[in-house]
């Protein structure tokens, strides 16, 4: 097979215009389809980071409704409970809209303990206790900004109106890879004291004794608060999570509509223009089977040169959707805990690159095989 | 192996255009002989390159047997015939005869990329071949940088590359001057006699007819004998 391949070639770029413009559309299209699954994937890949040790509760009514700061003591006397932390999102605005990532207004005693897949020194810790306006950003987001210990960062508050001023004192490293840097902590006590005992939190986080009777603390946890003024809702934080991202809507099935959309129109392209290829070389068939080309041989060859023009496309869309999002450091604004096309979506798009292949070349080349020689000699000679 | 290089026995060729039958070739006999040059002329429409396609295995009869080179096409299926084709046919048409995006050392050596020769060796018989058509200086020209003539003798050299047995030529000067035609004829005349291959040329040309050892004539059906010539 290997000696026709220069042939193979010389035909594919026959007309060098027609096949970069098929080879660029299929380059794009895979570049949207690794784009997409790695959306979904960088959603997956955010649930399994959450611990199952960890629950969260939150006000039954909805996650925008406080609750009282006393359920801390309650909590923790809930046999099983290890420890309680809580937090608030704060939503502030730092600079303007478009510089969006996540702030949390968190415990200064406990929350820091409770994640300790985040590292940091005893010193950072430390201050971040006791100054009332210390704040703790994630390395990627300090790396993002440039934030450096002693900086100051301004937030205006949305949630909680009016300027904020916080001070870098602690960066915080992930214990692995996988973990989302893109954040900023400062302490709820801020808050407290400013609104003049506020005594509201957004959420609390339970540390498990036994990680596996997360479902039977739940009930207790809730059964606890039944009733009273706040009644909450308790679930593992991987629940917590999932809930998150499906308030954005069923993004899952739209992303595969879409993508699935994409992937058919730009076959149609390329099937056409393997088509038109196709029947500009009748004549060049007719010698290929005159000199004593079998019918399978031309369909290999056709076949072949379909599969390298999308495969061609195919990989380069893919290699140039990780590098580019390798590069960038892209994460949707903060949105991605992390934003990396994985092998799993570079094999998935190389295998639908080889189907693309093989279906567009498919009818031309069952046509061209089927050729009778009289016929097409007679077509134009 | 001995006998004649090309019989048909009793050959008829129907033609369905829609609900009408096109009878093209009666009952039709015909032997050459090994190492023949035969000149086919005949009016349009007569059925001269219908006797050329299916000498050479590309159309089948509708009726008799096609025998070349003692294989009796009627037995092979259609690789087998494929296969029969570049073992034994050299192939010449009027026109369009090479692939526009290979060189001419490409398109020449097209028919040994079926068989088992390494690159060295199929270097070698393309460059054999280009020889014989004097052409050797424009291995790397593609077709449309070629003149009509060279182009012809370019397909000629792709013809004799395998070595066939038998060489078809469908009006191979038909579209040329009379330089190049003389050039093209010559070079059919060294094939048969240098080379003591068989040859079939269909022509319209009474000249280029009389290079060839004997000349029939097709019409209506019938082949008649005009001149019985002898050798050079
Ligand atoms: N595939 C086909 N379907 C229908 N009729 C055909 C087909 N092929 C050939 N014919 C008819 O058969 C007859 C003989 O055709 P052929 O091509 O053999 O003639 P020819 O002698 O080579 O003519 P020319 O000198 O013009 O090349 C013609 O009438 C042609 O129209
Ligand atoms: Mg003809």
């Amino acid at each position: 097979m290997t000696r026709f391949l220069p042939f193979i070639l010389r035909n594919a770029l026959r007309s060098k215009r027609r096949t970069i413009l098929t080879v660029l559309s299929i380059v794009v299209s895979m570049f949207l389809f690794c784009t997409m699954r790695t959306v979904l994937t960088s959603f997956d890949q955010s649930l399994e980071m959450a611990d199952a040790a960890r629950l969260v509760t939150r006000n039954r009514t909805s996650l925008t409704v406080f609750l009282p700061l006393a359920y801390k003591g309650r909590l923790a006397q809930i046999p099983g409970v290890s420890a309680v932390s809580f937090g608030t999102w704060f939503g502030g605005i730092y600079i303007d809209e478009r510089h969006f990532f996540s702030q949390f207004a968190v415990d200064p005693d406990g929350y820091l303990e409770m994640y300790s897949e985040y590292l940091l020194t005893p010193q950072e810790k430390e201050a971040f206790r006791r100054e009332r306006t210390a704040c703790i950003v994630g390395e990627k987001l300090a790396a993002k900004y440039g934030f450096k210990i002693g900086d100051r960062i301004p937030l205006k508050g949305t949630i909680f109106p009016g300027n904020w001023d916080l001070t870098v004192r602690g960066i915080a490293r992930a214990r692995t890879a996988n973990l989302d840097t893109n954040f900023l902590l400062f302490s709820w006590e801020y808050i407290n004291q400013r609104l003049g005992n506020f005594g509201q939190v957004g959420w609390y986080v339970v540390k498990l004794a036994d990680p596996n009777r997360a479902g039977d603390l739940s009930r207790t946890i809730d059964a606890t608060f039944a009733n009273s003024a706040a009644e909450t809702k308790t679930e593992t934080e991987k629940a917590f999570q999932l809930g998150f991202i499906t308030m954005l809507g069923n993004i899952r099935a739209v992303i595969y509509a879409v993508g699935t959309a994409i992937v058919i129109a730009i076959m149609l392209v390329s099937m056409n223009t393997m088509m038109m290829a196709a029947r500009e070389r009748t004549r060049e068939v007719a010698i290929l089977k005159a000199v004593g080309f079998t019918d399978r041989t031309i369909l290999v060859l056709v076949l072949t040169e379909s599969l390298l023009i999308s495969l061609t496309g195919g990989i380069l869309g893919t290699v140039l959707a990780r590098v580019v999002y390798d590069v960038s450091g892209f994460t949707g604004g903060g949105f991605f805990p992390t934003f990396v096309v994985t092998g799993g979506t570079m094999g998935q798009a190389t295998g639908i690159a080889v189907v693309m292949g093989l279906l567009s070349g498919a009818i031309p080349a069952w046509n061209a095989s089927r050729l009778k020689v009289v016929d097409a000699l007679r077509h134009v000679g | 192996m001995t006998g004649p290089i090309i019989r048909l026995e009793g050959v008829t060729k129907v033609y369905r255009r829609g609900s009408v039958d096109v009878p093209v070739l009666q009952r039709l006999d015909l032997e050459v002989a090994r190492g023949e040059f035969l000149a086919l002329m005949g009016p349009s429409g007569s059925g001269k390159s219908t006797i050329l396609n299916l000498v050479s295995g590309i159309d089948t009869p509708t009726d008799g047997r096609v025998i070349v080179a003692g294989i009796d096409l009627g037995d092979l299926d259609a690789s087998a015939l494929a296969e029969f084709r570049s073992r034994h046919i050299g192939f010449i048409f009027q026109s369009y005869n090479l692939i526009p995006v290979l060189t001419a050392y490409q398109n020449v050596e097209l028919p040994l990329l079926l068989t088992d020769l390494t690159r060295k060796e199929r270097r070698e018989h393309v460059l054999a071949a280009m020889a014989v058509v004097a052409l050797t200086d424009r291995l790397d020209h593609y077709p449309r940088q070629l003149s009509g003539g060279q182009e012809q003798r370019v397909a000629i050299a792709r013809a004799i590359v395998t070595d066939p047995t038998l060489f078809v030529a469908d009006e191979p000067t038909g579209d040329l001057d009379a330089q190049s035609a003389t050039e093209v004829l010559h070079l059919l005349q060294r094939l048969h006699t240098e080379f003591g291959k068989s040859i079939v040329m269909v022509t319209h040309d009474p000249h280029a007819a009389e290079r060839a050892d004997r000349i029939l004539h097709l019409e209506k059906g019938v082949l008649v004998e005009s001149v019985e010539r002898k050798r050079p």
